[in-house]
């Protein structure tokens, strides 16, 4: 591919380790023309948002924004299942000219009736603010009538990035935060922040964290429940995973309600175990909450390292191109990657910010090639550059990685295979395990030039 | 029309059109709007064609939204050439665009004025199709994007492109799945027409593996073929569905004198009987010999399997054209599409009359969404679902089997090869249909038997 295909605009986001010595611009609009990667706002606080099982999304706008985001996320609940289906207002010619206000609000009217949601989320897509609809009058007049709270998500696609999306996200939930009783919630107890119940993730963590002594007030907003979030202020910690959406959230508790935070991740031994650690000497006062920490990860590495060691073998020296939504994720993917001997010779997020880059930059080997809000034309050329054995992505990097000839998985929040945990380290690496050993690869171009399309 | 739409049974606008510029060769789309719009529709339809599927966005911000968005717009098309180097590039626009007045035919049209003085920049074709997500669906999108091209490209022919891209038939295929593309390909080359199909996304969305990575995947149809559209004989629409403004075969009628015909999509004996009778009209041939074996087999097959489908009822939904081909289709084989449905608008209902032999049996709702389809199936006592993969929900909870086809498919591998026009693809079709009913009944039976 010829050297054209990368922009001008774009080289002080993309870094090669050992050779490049600028610093990594970020947090940028998505250059127009670019391909980015990237969605905008409204996917940003819809993918947040999206678990809260029993509240009422309704997507106020044109009909695609609530198609292409009908039960897009592997979120799964324990009870209600609410979340999973697609409310729109499906605006049409005549709202844009009239306004879509009556529509708005005979939708919310509608639908509490029917499904009698614990809440409401109102999405304000792109047009909204344009064609100068009150969003935020027509939710307080309809959560005076029926009595729950309704709220406006400010979520217009064009309205800053992705991040944007998750900050409007954060003040929807702080919102409802500080309005229900924590006169029942025992001491010892966290909510859990930025865990999204993929494949069941967060009863995994809570599990853990269950069998440590210490107790889950909320989790935001894997398995979410409104009730939960409303008594979230009774915590006295709060675990952040996925800080890149859930930090806003984390520093507004910290600064109303003085609850603390800690960033965690569960992806990998190592931060998993650190996850645990760090929550445990956080309540070290409280005897035995480490003891019971160390017996858990000692058993569950155990259990689970034996298997993976064997598939080790076949992995070691291996290839891995990493890129994903949020820096931290890419952290303990390094690290999870190193365990079976893989090297890291592509790293890149969507949405990381300077810091993160600084520590991205640390980790990796020399050569490692780091990029900010990427594309398909420059993804393609280093994964081919650095000869990947393995692309780890979400459903848009599936393809290049498959064409290609490339081992994928899937980490992103579409996947149905649970990650987080010490089992989720096990699947992990089945998954990586059964896409880079299978044996279809040797027919491919690359590395058989006789078939397919040179 | 309804007040909230749950589970929409459509897509928006920009959809369709970016699947159409997809069938452009060396085309890419680019969408005027917020990048989501881009990003969500490349997701969309990748987890349907399973290929990989670039679309530019122009990536508006705050200050687009309020000062307009010919600044990105114009950064947007400098650096789609720049890093893909297109022969066209296909700009639709988005609701954002729309709803804040951006006038694109004016700011394409400044800088191309600008590009023309500056000649480090290659400047390919361009064609812009209006297509806010208020209006219509992604079906609607597909045809006007279709109509644009036309009417954007038809009749401004070279001298050598007349003399080397002629052809006699211009086929508009509407939204068909990559296999029945390349069906249709060969079936106009077993009766040696020499046709242009507009969209062709065969092979651009239905690719090998690579070596490296085409940052324009091949195949599509030339702008240079719809430049001589206006020179052929004759233009077939599948559709069936659409008004006369919509067509862009009537639209060739209109404005260049070619004559035009809508037809539904070729689904069942019937419908492809008409269909290739029309290639024959032009041809001057007989329904070629390899065709006519298909025929005989797929009515062989009918008739083993008839007593299996005979009364049963069907739910049929998707987009207009394809819901009215497959109630002709399934009515043909005895099975009773007892509701048919559609998220677009009316349409639906006056071809299904026309089209269907009993359209008294028949319940056809418009404007509608999987809600209300769910309700009315339920209340129907329909056994079987017939459509695309997002009828998954309906087909759990109702307790029926569903047929998948059409778009999307998202839960199957092997959606781009899932045919059903013509003999040969309505013969899958038919023997998925009846395989499912055979399944049912066999697992349904505690006997087990092992002959059917």
């Amino acid at each position: 591919m010829s050297e054209s295909t990368l922009l001008k605009e774009r080289e002080k986001q993309i870094f090669t380790k050992g050779k490049d010595q600028h610093e990594i611009i970020c947090d940028r609009k998505s250059l127009a023309g670019s391909v980015s990667q990237r969605a905008c706002v409204f996917c940003g606080s819809r993918v947040v948002l999206y678990p809260v099982a029993d509240a009422l999304h309704l997507i106020h706008g044109p009909i695609g924004c609530a198609a292409y985001t009908w039960d897009i996320r592997g979120s799964l609940s324990s009870g209600p299942e609410l979340h999973r289906l697609s409310f729109s207002t499906d605006l049409k010619e005549r709202d844009v000219i009239y306004g879509g206000e009556k529509k708005l609000e005979g939708s919310l009217m509608t639908l509490i009736d029917r499904y009698n949601p614990k809440a409401a989320f109102i999405y304000a897509t792109c047009i909204v603010g344009i064609i100068g609809d009150d969003v935020a009058g027509i939710c307080k007049k309809v959560s005076q009538s029926k009595n729950i709270p309704v709220i406006p998500v400010h979520s217009e696609g064009f309205k800053g990035t992705k991040k944007d999306g998750y900050k409007a996200a954060c003040d929807a939930l702080f919102s409802l935060v500080g309005t229900g009783s924590i006169s029942k919630i025992l001491p010892l107890s966290i909510n859990i922040l930025g865990e999204f119940n993929l494949a069941g993730e967060a009863w995994i963590i809570r599990k853990y964290y269950e069998e440590m002594g210490i107790n889950i007030v909320s989790i935001m907003t894997g398995d979410g429940r409104i009730d939960d979030i409303r008594r979230a202020h009774g915590a006295k910690l709060n675990v952040v995973q996925c800080s890149g959406s859930m930090m806003p959230l984390a520093k507004m508790m910290e600064e109303k309600y003085g609850i603390p935070f800690i960033r965690v991740s569960y992806f990998g031994f190592e931060d998993m175990c650190e996850a645990l650690y760090d929550v445990a000497r956080f309540f070290s006062d409280e005897p035995g909450v480490f003891e019971k920490a160390k017996v858990l990860t000692a058993r569950e590495i155990e259990r689970v390292y034996k298997v993976i060691k064997i598939m080790g073998e076949d992995l070691k020296g291996k290839k891995a191109a990493v890129y994903v939504g949020g820096a931290f994720k890419a952290f303990s993917l390094i690290k999870a990657l190193r365990l079976v001997g893989m090297d890291v010779v592509l790293v890149g997020s969507q949405t990381g910010d300077k810091e993160d880059y600084k520590v991205l930059k640390e980790m990796c080997n020399p050569g490692t090639i780091i990029v900010d809000d990427s594309n398909p034309l420059e993804l393609s050329r280093f994964v081919l550059e650095k000869k990947a054995d393995l692309f780890i992505g979400g459903v848009k990097e599936r393809p290049i990685a498959m064409k290609l000839g490339i081992g994928f998985c899937d980490h992103n929040h579409e996947r149905k295979i649970a990650l987080a945990g010490f089992e989720g380290m096990l699947n992990f690496v089945r998954e990586i395990h059964s896409s880079v050993m299978s044996p279809v690869w040797k027919f491919f171009p690359r590395y058989n030039k006789k078939c397919g399309l040179l | 029309m309804k007040i909230v739409t749950q589970n929409a049974c459509q897509l928006c606008a920009p959809l369709g059109a970016s699947l159409v510029f997809k069938g452009i060769k060396n085309c890419v789309p680019l969408l005027h709007g917020s990048q989501g719009c881009a990003t969500y529709i490349r997701r969309y339809l990748i987890s349907h064609f399973r290929e990989p599927i670039d679309i530019a966005s122009s990536s508006f911000t705050e200050e687009t939204a309020v000062f307009g968005g010919e600044k990105n717009l114009r950064q947007g098309l400098d650096n789609v050439i720049r890093q893909y180097e297109p022969d066209v590039v296909g700009i639709a626009s988005t609701c954002l665009s729309e709803t804040i007045g951006d006038n694109v035919p004016s700011i394409l049209k400044e800088w191309l004025k600008d590009r023309s003085v500056e000649s480090s920049i290659r400047v390919p074709e361009l064609v812009q199709v209006s297509t806010p997500s208020y209006s219509g669906s992604h079906s609607t999108g597909f045809h006007q994007t279709v109509l644009a091209l036309t009417s954007t490209f038809a009749g401004t022919f070279t001298e050598k492109e007349e003399s080397c891209d002629s052809h006699d038939l211009n086929l508009f295929p509407g939204m068909i799945s990559t296999e029945d593309i390349r069906n249709l390909k060969y079936w106009l080359g077993l009766y040696g027409i020499k046709g242009m199909i507009l969209p062709d996304y065969s092979e651009s969305l239905d690719g090998p593996a690579w070596y490296d990575y085409q940052k324009i995947p091949g195949g599509g149809c030339p702008v240079e073929s719809i430049k001589v559209s206006s020179r052929a004989k004759l233009s077939l629409e599948l559709s069936g569905t659409l008004d006369d403004d919509e067509s862009s075969a009537f639209w060739l009628f209109r404005n260049k004198g070619v004559q035009a015909y809508s037809l539904p999509q070729p689904i069942g004996i019937d419908l492809s009987d008409l269909f290739f009778s029309r290639l024959s009209d032009l041809s001057g041939r007989d329904l070629p010999d390899i065709l006519a074996a298909q025929r005989g087999r797929l009515l062989d097959a009918y008739a083993d399997a008839h007593k299996y489908l005979y009364g049963r009822k069907a739910v049929v939904f998707g987009e207009k054209d394809h819901v009215l081909a497959l109630s002709v289709f399934l009515e043909e084989i005895g099975i009773i599409p007892v509701l048919c449905a559609t998220g677009e608008g009316k349409g639906l209902k006056s071809a299904m009359d026309t089209c269907l032999k009993k359209p008294e049996e028949v319940e056809v709702l418009d404007y509608s969404d999987f809600d209300e389809i769910e309700k009315r199936a339920a209340a129907l006592s329909c056994d079987l679902a017939v459509g695309n993969s997002k009828g998954y929900k309906l087909s759990k909870s109702l307790g029926i089997p569903l047929i998948r086809t059409g778009f999307p498919v998202h839960d199957r591998i092997g959606a781009q090869r899932l045919s059903c026009l013509g003999y040969s693809g309505t013969q899958l079709l038919f023997d998925r249909i009846v395989n499912t009913v055979m399944e049912e009944q066999q697992n349904s039976s505690p006997v087990g038997y092992t002959y059917i």
